[in-house]
């Protein structure tokens, strides 16, 4: 069988995000941009890095879609998504990485803020998504283990 | 639905539900319940020792009928055609917001929960209290004939046009008939039982394509909401049942019952890739995906107006529990996975209302029997009986027992194959240790000559009496499944210590959603302790060999075990492995269980050490 209809639209369709923060990340200027961010070794670090000094409060309204248990640490789905109003940004943070910056998407304003990513984890993390909306920072904590496996049932 | 409003009361620690449901029938059922049992046992003369008990067996299976149809489910009947025995936990922890509630309650505790009278058929089923003596006195408990035998009282008691027979799942596996067949020998004993709707988790230990052929020939329905075709693998050509959701196969299944229409939704093992080899269906991801689940139940309401929403689930019972806790929208969910023989739904209150939940047991122990009275899209009152399946109450099924006795005959010989004598009682189930495990670890440091053995904590697997011949069959009973393979390697203590801790979260981490629903590996030649409320990698420590010596974290340690998840193991099956031992054995008397020393958990009422 070749490519599905479906899987064409859909593969169209999940790129329309990365495609845009691609798009935003031109070479030297991008590079910059996120260094610091990106190379934080705290997450507090990282955050302010990212974000600066905004105000952080902890938020339902962001939905991170990920296993709570991970069938293959090498490739970990993670999908967030937020219903609140004005979200121009989200990033996705681990403190278990040297670098916990793992991922920061731009959301422009007709964009849905709703994004998909593959992620490697060498060990039981918590995943910290902020999302920034206007002058403030919104947080979701979600902790995905990865196990050694093998002996239930 | 029903109804957010009406309280929850408790009452003698069982939660009662007021306001939509009939309070009255909910208190008075258990107090008939209860003088049914005492009629049972009475007039049976049962309370003193065994006597047939013919005439008042209608008593206990006399659901007489209520409302507008009656589900009933079966769960982790684990391949077990024939009336066997088997032993309920005397060790079951529940920590944090578990601890005490059901189905972490044993024994004594777990009868004064419920109201069951000691010394009862029902307390005998139920509770592992003086089992080897009550098991003689009661008999075997279920069988493919015998609890076909109940269904069909069940179905034609209420009208079978009104009623539904629910299947939980692994019910391919567990025998060595189900393993020489591919699960299909357990097919067409299901088509036979008139299961209508059912879902799995053992089913996937057999390939992608044997699956698909056992399901072609199944005359019910799969459901599963939460087993989807990797994206990867649709786009190479895997099979979906909806290419558009990722579904591989359907989610849930409309039923009409009457004039009733039920949307019957299914939750296979979660976790399937991960306790079990993912190589036997490398395209399929599963999960416990409860947003999936929440929008799922929406769309149904809203699309198909269903009189009642139930859900077969796979997860265990801790993890239905918080699933019903945080979907609202389902009536009923009927769980299994955790083997848990609980008396009552367990209610839980969520964010539109309420919702039942339910285990009923292993090994066709137990047949689940609700009766739902429905009314304005939902359901109104309820009655339920989990009803144990006494072998010599329940006539066989003349033509069950004929497909039982065809799919066991070209293997009757192997087995019934005597190995050794049980000089003690043998089981598997229980936090820690049992007996046969203690058999299994054994079996696996003497013919490996190792220093450590590990077995998986599974909680299938029968039980045999003290005195009783143990067969092939016993064997592989405890053993069958397609990962048999055997291995001897070199460990870390670090490794080994990694591997206890892994496991040991995976069983007591406080979020369910975390949990895989095993118990504890089972380990031989090496002693530890346990303190299951700290966090993970820190609840074990004092970890020793046999000799007394404490296991150092940078010394390699030569380690047996079987049912590897990751790759194939080298070795023979662990069922050649058990039975050379046997055999050489004749005896086998297990005097003291290996139970790691416990930190912590002085006052559960699921543990009982007496």
């Amino acid at each position: 069988m070749g490519i599905s209809r479906r899987n064409f639209c859909k593969t169209v369709a999940g790129s329309a995000a990365s495609v845009a923060v691609l798009a935003m990340m031109p070479g030297n200027l991008m590079a910059k941009w996120s260094d610091k961010a990106f190379t934080a070794n705290d997450l507090a670090a990282a955050i302010a890095a990212k974000y600066g000094s905004l105000p952080i409060e902890d938020s339902t309204a962001i939905e991170i879609k990920a296993p709570e248990i991970a069938e293959n640490g090498a490739f970990v789905p993670v999908t967030v998504s937020s219903t609140i109003p004005g979200v121009t940004s989200i990033s996705i943070f681990t403190p278990a990485n040297f670098s916990p910056l793992v991922a920061s998407f731009d959301v422009l304003p007709r964009m849905k803020p709703d994004v998909s990513l593959r992620i490697r984890m060498a060990k039981t993390a918590n995943l910290v998504v902020i999302a920034q909306a206007g002058g403030k920072l919104y947080r979701v904590t979600r902790e995905v283990k990865v196990t050694i496996g093998g002996c239930g049932g | 639905m029903f109804d957010p409003d009406s309280p929850l009361i408790v009452t003698n620690g069982v939660p009662s539900v007021y306001g939509n449901f009939n309070r009255h029938l909910f208190m008075n059922l258990s107090r008939r319940e209860f003088l049914r049992i005492l009629g049972f046992a009475g007039a049976a003369g049962l309370l003193p020792g065994l006597a047939s008990a013919t005439g008042a067996s209608s008593d206990l299976y006399d659901f007489g009928r209520f409302g507008d149809i009656r589900l009933l489910h079966i769960t982790d009947t684990h391949a077990q055609l024939m009336p066997i025995y088997y032993r309920e936990p005397s060790m079951n922890l529940g920590l944090g917001q578990a601890f005490g509630r059901p189905p972490h309650l044993v024994t004594e505790a777990f009868l004064k929960y419920y109201g069951i009278t000691p010394g009862t058929p029902l307390a005998h089923a139920f509770t592992a209290i003086n089992y080897a003596e009550a098991a003689q006195r009661f008999g075997k408990v279920g069988g493919f004939a015998h609890l076909k035998t109940l269904v069909d009282r069940m179905r034609g008691d209420f009208g079978s046009d009104k009623t539904l027979l629910l299947d939980g799942g692994d019910t391919w596996q567990g025998s060595g008939t189900a393993f020489w067949n591919r699960g299909m020998d357990m097919v067409e004993a299901c088509n036979l039982l008139g299961v209508d709707v059912m879902t799995g988790h053992w089913e996937f230990t057999y390939l992608e394509e044997e699956v698909r052929k056992n399901l072609a020939a199944f005359k019910g329905d799969f459901v599963a909401q939460n087993i989807k075709t990797k994206e990867v693998a649709m786009f190479e050509g895997a099979q979906a049942y909806d290419e558009n959701t990722g579904h591989t196969f359907r989610p849930y299944v409309m039923k009409t019952l009457g004039k009733h229409r039920v949307a019957v939704v299914g939750q296979a093992f979660p976790y399937t890739p991960i306790a079990n080899p993912s190589r036997f269906i490398p395209d399929w991801t599963f999960g416990i995906n409860s947003s999936d689940m929440q929008a799922l139940v929406d769309n149904i309401r809203a699309k198909e107006k269903p009189d009642a929403v139930v859900l077969i689930s796979h997860n265990g019972m801790d993890v239905d529990v918080k699933l019903a806790s945080v979907v609202s929208g389902i009536d009923v969910i009927f769980g299994g996975h955790t083997h848990d023989g609980v008396a009552q739904p367990f209610v839980v209150k969520n964010a539109k209302g309420r919702t039942l939940v339910t285990n009923a047991g292993s090994n066709g122990k137990f047949l689940g029997v609700i009766d739902l009275k429905l009314g304005d899209g939902g359901v109104k009152e309820f009655r339920y009986k989990l009803l144990p399946v006494f072998a010599n109450e329940l006539p066989e099924h003349q033509g069950m027992q004929a497909l039982v006795n065809k799919i066991r005959a070209p293997y009757l010989e192997k087995l019934q194959m005597p190995l050794a004598t049980a000089g003690s009682l043998l089981y598997r189930r229980g936090n820690f240790d049992g007996p046969f495990d203690q058999i299994i670890c054994d079996a696996l440091r003497q013919r490996n000559d190792a220093q450590i053995s590990l077995s998986p904590g599974f909680r299938w697997g029968t039980t045999i009496l003290p005195g009783q011949t143990i067969t092939m069959e016993h064997v592989l009973d405890q053993t069958c499944m397609t990962y048999p393979e055997t291995y001897a390697r070199d460990m870390t203590g670090q490794q080994i210590k990694d591997i206890l801790e892994d496991v040991a979260d995976n069983l007591f981490n406080l979020d369910p959603f975390y949990q895989q629903g095993g118990d504890m590996v089972r380990t031989g030649g090496l002693s530890y302790r346990i303190d299951p409320t700290a966090t993970m990698g820190k609840r074990i420590d004092n970890m020793r060999l046999e000799d007394g010596k404490p296991v150092e974290a940078s010394k390699q340690y030569r380690v047996a075990g079987w049912a590897t998840v990751g790759s194939k193991s080298p070795g023979e099956p662990v069922w050649d492995t058990v039975a050379a031992y046997l055999k050489d054995k004749k005896t086998v008397e297990i005097k003291k269980l290996h139970t790691p020393e416990l930190k912590n958990v002085g006052s559960n009422p699921g543990i009982d050490l007496s």
